[in-house]
């Protein structure tokens, strides 16, 4: 058995081997690779960065090597964590299939299942969509209507999801589906993966405020899912469904970890960096109140990144809170958007340009600025809204009583 | 370095806790409060949480101490401000034996820390000149007279002044009111010719009082530290006692937490429990994750103080700042999600509000916090 030391060591020298030099640069946004079939790198690097860092099973180190994942323990990924940080090395793949599907496939899918999706997502070969949202089911997600009827060994599936993100990019969506009519809302709902190129399966995007379309309407009309797509049991896919959540919450809370909020030196693109670049001031930001509301959102990221590792650790030792996913997925996502908003005042009319017209008008870094404040107001919408995560704090974590009128009722 | 207690921590926080619940709960404030007591704490109290070893917890095995760490008091800060337990431990223990052990000569540390463990010496530091947290400016002066100095001025909102056996002023020896530079720290016994001390009421019911030096003669050897260069040794010491207070507002604020959620539980109108209401839920959950953040930035700052070091200004305002904050917020809502009860000085919560407001202002608010942590980042 390998010690950490030798793990460590042997984990650098791969890296320093294998790790492309241009992987060694902050990600650009356009480079980020997210998989599937119809994949294109416009940096080469990307995709031999991949294939190693696959290769390796280190696209999800933790995952059983039996399918092809790294079976490291958690010491030894944080080792590699470390040492991946160490270097700068970019993320070799961002991907739902791994932040959200495979963790529940592994938990609670079957072997021959796991033995299907699991290489393929962490290989970066499959493209996954979250199809849970309807129109008329967003915050009260149980209350889906998306129909699935067995028919010989096949589900016909009918019905509409909505703000399913990349769906019109994905080549497979986990989908949630009403497969008892009768039960009570939770308890008829089932969880099913499908190819988004089954016949039937449509998608409209959407555009979004920002401006880019990230997300569809997806259509089901009359689509035929073999019966043995359907993960764990049959009409207990709630549980599934919120399992699935808890990891959405946590990757999306790592959104509050966006700035270097423990590094002490003046970075020029930190908030307070570019406030006092837009405005020529040195040693000093010479507006007081933005340099008091950058102080106390650069506290409340301090304190949030100390209470994600504290949470981590907790984790570890099994006695973390049960919903903490829930708090810092909300925290997370207040205080990015909290930072956007300090970044358009930082830039005044800087942050507030669309497009340049004339070359210089706007740099590309002020436009990306004014592009994902408008996408950071999503940050406390998609995953479950900051009220709905309040209600699970205030329900799961505290124990305060439902209101009596909301308890479920039957069929709706 | 770790973000949860380890072992020996969790056990010292479950036997503090047993013995603030049994020994000093509110009532013990409010019987001295009530029977103005002149102490305004109770002695006894003091020698059994001196025998616990709560008095030499930080100061070295050497000078009578048990060098447990800074980790220990941490602990036990948390739980005497659950129950807002009046002690001497932040005068004497956070700033006092902070400022000896940090800046004092061999002989002041002999002289002075042991009996601080021993429970037999109670001190109290002088610093403040005006209703704010100035820590440079500093008007009282010491100027040299034969082989010592003699003292002049006054201060304000000395915590513990009328019980200290010893004083330590910080004075003016060169430069003007706000330089850095020029000041220093003196040790003045209480019954020193020309230093008088006057109790004063504050909301919280706690310590303080107004101190006088009229022509106060001291020798060489009261000077603690370096002549002039008092500043850095007491930015440390009150670095080291925000980071303190800031584990007794985490525990106040987390105890005027627990009574609220108690009460959302447990009182009806409109035919339910008013916890089903979503106006308070939100609010109850928002005051949940503010305080998770806070126990992170208290666990984190004690870390550093008994590991690297080298952050410790900077998370000593991070630390004093958020729990100002929070706690300022979370003790309005304890009055607030009572009712008409909470406004009831015979109800324990108006004790909570009343310390969090003076614990706020105790060695920097909230603002200056965020000033100075804005400076520290070169910002
Ligand atoms: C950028 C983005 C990406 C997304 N990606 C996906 C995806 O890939 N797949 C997918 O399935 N979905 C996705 N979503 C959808 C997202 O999960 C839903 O938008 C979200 O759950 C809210 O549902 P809704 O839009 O129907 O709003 P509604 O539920 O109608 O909410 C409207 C308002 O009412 C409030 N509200 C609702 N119920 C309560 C309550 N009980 N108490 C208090 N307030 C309440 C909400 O907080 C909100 O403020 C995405 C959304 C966004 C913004």
């Amino acid at each position: 058995m390998q010690s950490i030391e030798e793990f460590r060591a042997s984990t650098r020298a791969w890296l320093e081997e294998n790790c492309p030099p241009s992987m060694r640069t902050a990600m650009q946004e356009d480079e980020v690779v997210w998989g599937g079939r119809n994949s294109s790198f416009k940096n080469p690097d990307s995709k031999l960065w991949l294939e190693r860092m696959a290769g390796k099973g280190w696209t999800t180190p933790t995952w059983p090597q039996e399918y092809g994942g790294g079976g490291l323990n958690k010491e030894e990924n944080l080792v590699l964590l470390q040492e991946l940080q160490r270097i700068g090395a970019r993320q070799a793949l961002n991907s739902f299939g791994i932040s959200m599907l495979g963790p529940v496939l592994l938990e609670y899918g079957t072997h021959e299942q796991k033995a299907e999706h699991i290489p393929k997502i962490l290989r970066g070969e499959i493209r996954w969509c979250q199809g849970y949202s309807e129109p008329g089911s967003g915050s009260d997600l149980a209350s889906l209507s998306t129909k699935a009827v067995l028919d010989g060994d096949h589900y016909v599936l009918n019905g509409a999801k909505v703000w399913t993100s990349y769906a019109d990019k994905a080549d497979w969506i986990f989908c949630l589906v009403r497969t008892d009519f009768e039960a009570a809302k939770h308890s008829g709902i089932s969880f099913i993966l499908f190819d988004m190129q089954t016949q039937g399966v449509s998608t409209r995007p959407i555009r979004l405020i920002s401006g880019s379309s990230p997300f569809c309407e997806t259509f089901f009309d009359d689509v035929r899912v073999p019966a043995r797509n359907l993960v764990g049991t049959l009409n207990d896919g709630w549980t599934i469904a919120k399992r699935l959540l808890q990891h959405e919450r946590t990757m999306i809370s790592g959104f509050g970890l966006s700035d270097k909020a423990s590094g002490r030196s003046l970075d020029a693109s930190s908030v307070e960096g570019q406030a006092m670049q837009a405005r020529g001031d040195t040693g000093r930001l010479s507006d007081p109140v933005l340099r008091d509301d950058i102080a106390r959102y650069k506290i409340d990221a301090e304190a949030f990144a100390f209470t994600s590792q504290r949470s981590m650790e907790e984790a570890k030792l099994n006695k973390g809170p049960n919903a903490t996913s829930s708090m810092l997925k909300n925290y997370g996502c207040e205080l990015n958007k909290r930072r956007y908003e300090l970044l358009l005042q930082a830039l005044g009319t800087q942050g507030l340009g669309w497009a340049s017209v004339q070359h210089e008008d706007f740099s590309v870094e002020q436009l990306r600025v004014t592009r994902e404040w408008l996408r950071s107001k999503g940050n406390s919408i998609e995953g479950g809204t900051a009220e709905i995560q309040l209600n699970v704090i205030a329900k799961r974590v505290l124990g305060l009583p439902d209101m009596p009128m909301l308890t479920t009722k039957k069929g709706s | 370095m770790s973000m949860v207690l380890n072992e020996d921590q969790s056990m010292l926080q479950q036997s503090a806790r047993d013995f603030c619940q049994a020994n000093a709960p509110v009532s013990e404030l409010r019987r001295i409060r009530d029977s103005q007591d002149p102490d305004g704490f109770s002695r006894e109290l003091w020698q059994q949480m001196v025998a616990l070893g709560w008095a030499g917890m930080t100061i070295p095995e050497q000078f009578g101490g048990f060098g447990f760490g800074y980790g220990g008091l941490e602990v036990v800060l948390e739980e005497t401000g659950r129950n807002l337990v009046p002690s001497p431990l932040v005068a004497t223990v956070l700033l006092c034996a902070t400022a000896v052990n940090l800046g004092g000569s061999q002989a002041h540390k002999s002289a002075l820390l042991p009996r601080i463990a021993a429970g037999e010496l109670l001190m109290a530091l002088a610093l403040e000149e005006t209703a704010f947290h100035q820590p440079t400016r500093i008007a009282c002066s010491a100027q040299r007279r034969e082989a010592g100095f003699v003292l002049n001025g006054q201060k304000t909102f000395v915590l513990d002044g009328h019980i200290a056996d010893k004083l330590i002023v910080v004075a003016r020896t060169s430069g003007a009111r706000d330089d850095r530079d020029g000041i220093s720290l003196f040790v003045v016994d209480r019954d020193a010719q020309g230093l008088s001390i006057s109790r004063s009421q504050m909301v919280d019911s706690r310590n303080a009082a107004n101190v006088r030096l009229h022509d106060v003669h001291v020798g060489a050897d009261a000077l603690l530290g370096e002549l002039d260069k008092g500043d850095e040794l007491l930015e440390r010491t009150l670095d080291v006692a925000r980071i303190g207070i800031a584990a007794e507002m985490l525990g106040s604020a987390q105890e005027v937490f627990d009574r609220i959620i108690d009460y959302l539980k447990q009182r009806e109108q409109f035919g339910v429990l008013i916890g089903a209401f979503q106006g308070l839920q939100h609010r109850a959950a928002t005051m949940y994750s503010e305080l998770e953040l806070c126990r992170s930035v208290v666990r984190r700052a004690f870390a550093e103080l008994d590991g690297a070091q080298e952050d410790v200004p900077a998370l000593a305002s991070v630390a004093k700042a958020k729990l100002s904050e929070v706690l300022g917020l979370i003790s309005n809502e304890g009055v607030q999600m009572h009712g008409g009860i909470g406004m009831t000085d015979e109800f324990d919560i108006g004790f909570y509000l009343k310390r969090a407001r003076v614990v706020q202002a105790l060695l920097g608010d909230a603002a200056f916090h965020r000033d100075r942590y804005a400076s520290l980042n070169g910002f």
